[in-house]
């Protein structure tokens, strides 16, 4: 498993909100976490990507122990994040971004992974015009492209998503489904947070609900969907 | 009979930028009409043109058939619209019974009384506004301790405090769980008969689930007015904004036999 | 032996403490040396500067650097009025009063339009144009030789000559001034105001007609600063350019920052500090009081954010 959390805690300083995560994916897997507002998913998130700091538990990404390191270890060791809202920087332009991650990640110079520009732009068309543009100037589906593009360029081995459907039109959502079934694709590993059902149950493979910090069910998403009244009682939707 | 609320021939540049590019829209008395559209497509701006915050460069507005293109944002809200934000926008260092007594109050209080007053008969009627949208017993909360979904609620709590006539509401769902949605649209199906509702939403399922008409825009005009189901198939529609528009039902029925294949 | 004091809660303990103060304020000339006195006389005057600060700061959301202009316009009318026409104490006030709220108004039409640093300057400015008028205004101010030779209040027949007198006096506005402060805040009006301060974008979608009530904001606090610049002419008998200028303006925003915006009592509070360090302890911190002032006002902003008041409210939640 490329991904393995056990007994994860964290929290900030009003109080905890992971009370022992239990999850592993491997490459290739996509996992779509859902549950209602609150539950600790986007906490789950941070916290695997060293935003916030972990109070207990272990993380393992890749083999190695990772618990309690900071951010940039943990995109060293190949994850990366695409964060709720999408979190681009406005001021600067497309290819500011692509180039300004690259460095950091020390992917400019010698061998570039994966995804090279063209790779990236063969990948998400719709950038590819858009270069020159500012960010902030972008419309809202673009930039979640743009955000995608960004955590692609460190080459990772595990993408963390948030959200990543918020405040877009379906036409959009559903490009963006197409972008994150081609990633799985390729072999990466997935981890999706999302309140919109029809994506996840689009691109992934398999189901997670939360619940108060823990991770209460998890099957695949064709049996979720079978399951109606499973899934009505841990979400508290009509099905 | 005028309409509700209603525009004409509605204009809004940003220097080159047309944000809204001669809009019409008319909105009945008892209403319930979805804006949709992506985005950069002129929906906020076209809220914000109806709801006085933004002066538009052309065109009339009309609220039950007086024209109060002139007027502020204050005065129209005075006259009976009703906004609530795409971006939560409470008070935040009150409770919630609070913020929604501050709207009750310019509606039928006065708000510029220097003395103390008594809170009781005012009280019972935030209450009761609180218990219709499903805060019951909330009266006393802090925003801040309020859930995002509870916080949607609020705001819609606060704006019907003004008893408006019509109510614009700027993407109520947005980052709502599939539970707090569905809770909204109860919330919406509950609304008054006479409140003219024009809304903004992503959210297809509520959308079609609420709306009796939808208008949408794109690159700041409008490119269809319809019932749900013309807009729905129409090919313009979903080319600029629904995608493959028929999507797949959310839940199957439970398999009686193991698995057969089915995609 | 100790003495078991009963334990009373939130309401009531408030009342009880008030009930406190106030006999302790009106008890000082009793006890305390004349000279004292004259500083606990002077801890009012401010603290109810402050408080009128407070309205517009901790309540409105508008903070100003001028609210000197409103305490010297009451002070010298007052002074004026108690010199040229009648040295009734209560006509004085009344006029002080009236003073302050006129200038508010006028430096409110001018101010409120403008948001942030821009109302900043604009306050700012206003306080420097009504010192130069002080200053320059020889006939009426008495220039930079100040306002001097005002006759003691009369009252009732009395002439309030000695400092025990002077402070009942003067205890007797800060009481009338503060509980009209204190009523505001409590009432619609007050919530509206926080409302602004709050959200003031929002409370123009409700209907509000907000620069009405920012305007309303500005008199109401520049007529309590004018009471305050009053019962400085009565306690004093002289009113100086400094009164109206700037250095005035940033103690009282000192005294509401460092005791905490919007609680009233925190700005009192803070006022005291002020006087204390920068009038009585004066002398014996070898005249570095502004210095410390100063320093106190950084640790406050780092470690007390929201004043002292902020600091024992979250002090008595946790308790609860």
């Amino acid at each position: 498993m490329f991904l393995e959390l056990r007994g994860l805690r964290s929290g900030y300083r009003q109080g905890t909100v992971l009370h022992g995560v239990d999850l592993a994916l491997d490459r290739g897997q996509t996992l779509a976490l859902l549950g209602r507002n609150g539950v600790g998913k986007s906490t789950l998130v941070m916290t695997v990507m060293g935003l916030v700091r972990a109070t207990g538990g272990t993380m393992q990404l890749g083999g190695a122990d990772l618990t309690g390191r900071r951010p940039h270890e943990i995109a060293r060791a190949g994850a990366a994040l695409v964060p709720q809202g999408r979190r681009i920087w406005p001021t600067l332009t497309v290819q500011d971004h692509l180039e300004l991650t690259a460095r950091a990640a020390g992917k400019n110079k010698g061998a570039p992974g994966r995804w090279t520009r063209d790779a990236l732009f063969e990948l998400l068309p719709g950038l590819a015009g858009r270069r020159r543009h500012l960010a902030g100037l972008l419309s809202g589906g673009e930039q979640q492209m743009l955000a995608i593009a960004r955590a692609l360029v460190t080459d990772p081995a595990l993408i963390l998503m948030d959200e990543p459907s918020e405040g877009l039109a379906p036409l959009v959502v559903d490009q963006i489904g197409g972008v994150i079934r081609e990633l799985a694709a390729g072999g990466v590993a997935i981890l999706l947070v999302e309140q919109d059902l029809h994506l996840a149950f689009d691109v992934a493979q398999e189901i997670a609900v939360m619940a108060k910090g823990v991770i209460v069910h998890r099957c695949a998403t064709d049996a979720f969907r079978r399951d109606p009244a499973t899934a009505g009682r841990l979400l508290g939707v009509e099905a | 009979m005028s309409a509700a609320l209603s525009c004409a021939g509605l204009r809004r540049e940003f220097g080159a930028v047309r944000a809204v590019d001669g809009v019409d829209l008319s909105l009945p008395a008892g209403a319930r009409h979805a804006l949709i559209g992506p985005n950069g497509a002129g929906k906020s701006t076209l809220f914000r043109l109806l709801a006085g915050g933004l002066r538009p460069s052309a065109g009339r507005i009309a609220l039950d058939g007086a024209d109060v293109t002139r007027l502020s944002e204050a005065r129209r809200a005075r006259l009976g619209i009703g906004q609530t934000f795409q971006h939560s926008s409470l008070f935040l260092s009150m409770t919630a019974g609070e913020n929604v007594a501050l709207a009750a109050e310019r509606a039928q209080g006065r708000p510029w009384w220097p003395l103390p007053r008594a809170h009781a008969a005012r009280r019972e009627r935030v209450g009761q506004l609180l218990g219709e949208v499903g805060l019951d017993g909330r009266v006393d909360a802090a925003v801040m301790a309020l859930s995002h979904g509870e916080r949607r609620q609020l705001e819609i709590a606060v704006a019907l405090a003004t008893r408006p006539r019509v109510l614009l509401l700027d993407e109520p769902a947005a980052g709502l769980s599939p539970a707090e949605s569905a809770r909204l649209a109860d919330l919406v199906r509950r609304l008054p008969d006479e409140v003219s509702l024009l809304f903004v939403e992503h959210d297809l399922d509520l959308v079609f689930r609420l709306a009796t008409r939808v208008t949408v825009m794109h690159l700041g005009a409008v490119l269809m007015s319809g019932s749900p189901e013309e807009v729905r198939g129409s090919p313009e529609v979903q080319a600029a904004y629904l995608g493959s528009g028929r999507r797949q039902d959310l839940f199957l029925a439970p398999a009686s036999e193991p698995a057969s294949e089915e995609e | 032996m100790s003495v078991a004091l009963p334990r009373l809660s939130g309401r009531a303990a408030e009342r009880a403490a008030l009930v406190a103060v106030l006999a302790l304020l009106a008890a000082a000339p009793l006890f305390l040396t004349p000279y004292a006195t004259s500083t606990v006389t002077r801890i009012m005057v401010f603290a109810l500067l402050a408080a009128s600060l407070d309205l517009l700061v901790g309540f409105t959301g508008l903070p100003s650097l001028g609210h000197g202009a409103y305490f010297g316009a009451g002070a010298y009318a007052a002074g004026w009025c108690a010199v040229h026409v009648t040295a009734s104490g209560p006509v004085a006030l009344a006029v002080a009063i009236a003073a302050g709220a006129v200038v508010a108004a006028i430096a409110g039409c001018v101010a409120v339009r403008a948001r942030g640093v821009f109302f900043l300057m604009l306050t700012l400015a206003i306080g420097e144009v009504v010192q130069q008028l002080a200053e320059s205004w020889h006939d009426v101010t008495g220039g930079s030789n100040g306002l001097y030779g005002i006759p003691a209040a009369r009252l009732g027949g009395f002439s309030l000559i000695d400092v025990g007198a002077r402070h009942w006096f003067v205890l007797a506005g800060f009481a009338v001034g503060a509980a009209a402060v204190r009523c505001i805040a409590a009432s619609p009006l007050g919530d509206t105001l926080r409302g602004i301060r709050d959200n003031e974008a929002r409370m123009r979608a409700l209907g509000y007609r907000v620069y009405h009530y920012k305007l309303a904001a500005f008199i109401i606090s520049g007529a309590v600063a004018g009471l305050a610049g009053g019962l400085l002419a009565a306690h004093q008998r002289l009113v100086t350019p400094p009164d109206v200028g700037l250095g005035t303006s940033i103690l009282a925003l000192l005294a509401v920052t460092i005791g905490g915006e919007g609680s009233l009592w925190g700005p009192c509070v803070g006022a005291a500090l002020v006087v204390v360090i920068t009038d009585a302890l004066g002398s014996s911190l070898g005249g570095h009081g502004p210095l410390v002032l100063g320093l106190l006002f950084v640790v406050v902003v780092f470690a007390l954010p929201g004043g002292l008041a902020r600091a024992v409210a979250a002090r008595r939640r946790a308790a609860s």
